[in-house]
């Protein structure tokens, strides 16, 4: 009780920064200009495009759960906010993070709507 | 009573090998949150100054992965690894042509000290490559290689 008053206390005086999942899913949809699709994301994820990985490569078909770096082996906590209450919650994190993973999966940046499709499949996960 | 001084002894035994070990990760917080994401914090004391100041150039072709970032946190990282930099006691930490060495693992120290490792360990499943520190010192992350802490996996 008294460490949730703390953190939600601590989350008010960061107000500006704090942001929820759904905040992602709204902003990528608006650059995008369409409606998400949860299951488009869903293909785009689990899919190799040429390249070597796929997200799910890192994150498992099944981001509620853990995975691990195909390269170095590194435990990875869950993607998916209904797993991991720490996902996309900084939008420097979630900019960067998208940035370096599309480079390596795709060997260019992600569309807005693939990140929106993206959002919309990992918050229909539970 | 017994429980309350044991428990003291306990935490200082167990905090004793990050600060005796001279391969500890000094504290910082940026070279925390950047550098330890896809594999575990690797020494700074491991690279000399001129192989720390390579590999944060190439940030962004990192090993075949993107680990690019701001200017502001490369530079800032960049200072930290410096300052921290092993010397001589790295062995040669250069290339054929002269030019510094990215991998820990290829300096002539990591070379020595894992001589009697047979190539086809390394392949295994289980380790991956030699830069896969943890897969055989299950305290690496806390900066001690000891011997004791050494299991080479099947
Ligand atoms: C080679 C491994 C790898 C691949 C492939 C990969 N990721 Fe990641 N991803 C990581 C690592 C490592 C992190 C950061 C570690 C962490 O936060 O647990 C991360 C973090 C993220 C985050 C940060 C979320 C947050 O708020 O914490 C997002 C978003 C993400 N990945 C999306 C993707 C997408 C989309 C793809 C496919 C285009 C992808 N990743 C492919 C390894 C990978
Ligand atoms: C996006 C993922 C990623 C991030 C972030 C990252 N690295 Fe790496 N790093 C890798 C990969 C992949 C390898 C190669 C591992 C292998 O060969 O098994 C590697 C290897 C290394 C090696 C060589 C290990 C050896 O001796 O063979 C060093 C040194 C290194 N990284 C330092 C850093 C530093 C310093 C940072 C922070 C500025 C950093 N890394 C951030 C992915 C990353
Ligand atoms: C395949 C398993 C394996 C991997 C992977 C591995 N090591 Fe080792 N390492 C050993 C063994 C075995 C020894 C002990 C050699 C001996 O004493 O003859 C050792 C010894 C060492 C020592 C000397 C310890 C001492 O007390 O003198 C250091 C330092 C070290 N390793 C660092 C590293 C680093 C850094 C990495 C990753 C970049 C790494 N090792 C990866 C197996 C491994």
């Amino acid at each position: 009780m008294r460490h949730s008053l703390i953190i939600t206390a601590a989350l008010f005086a960061t107000g500006a920064q704090a942001e929820v999942p759904r905040d992602f899913l709204a902003r990528f949809e608006k650059e995008a200009g369409t409606a998400a699709s949860a299951e488009r994301g869903a293909r785009f994820f689990t899919a190799k495009q040429g390249g070597e990985w796929s997200c799910a490569s890192c994150h498992t078909e099944r981001p509620t759960l853990a995975g691990r770096h195909a390269r170095t082996d590194k435990a990875i906590a869950p993607l998916a906010p209904a797993a991991n209450a720490e996902r996309f919650t900084d939008a420097a994190k979630v900019d960067k993070w998208f940035r370096r993973n599309c480079n390596d999966t795709l060997n260019r940046l992600c569309s807005a709507q693939e990140k929106a499709d993206v959002m919309a499949w990992l918050l229909s996960l539970k | 009573m017994k429980k309350l001084i044991a428990l003291p002894a306990l935490l200082a035994v167990l905090a004793l090998p990050a600060h005796a070990d001279n391969y500890s990760v000094p504290k910082h917080a940026a070279f925390q949150e950047e550098c330890t994401s896809c594999h575990m914090a690797y020494p700074p004391q491991m690279l000399d100054a001129d192989s720390w100041r390579a590999v944060m150039n190439g940030l962004s072709k990192h090993f075949g992965s993107d680990a690019s970032i701001d200017q502001k946190r490369r530079a800032a990282i960049a200072d930290f690894l410096v300052a921290h930099a092993g010397g001589r006691k790295t062995g040669g930490t250069r290339d054929a042509n002269g030019k510094p060495l990215l991998r820990i693992s290829e300096t002539a120290r990591f070379e020595k000290k894992h001589r009697e490792i047979a190539a086809a360990t390394w392949q295994r499943a289980s380790i991956k490559s030699p830069a896969n520190c943890t897969a055989c010192h299950a305290q690496a992350a806390a900066g001690d290689y000891n011997e004791r802490s050494i299991r080479i996996p099947k």
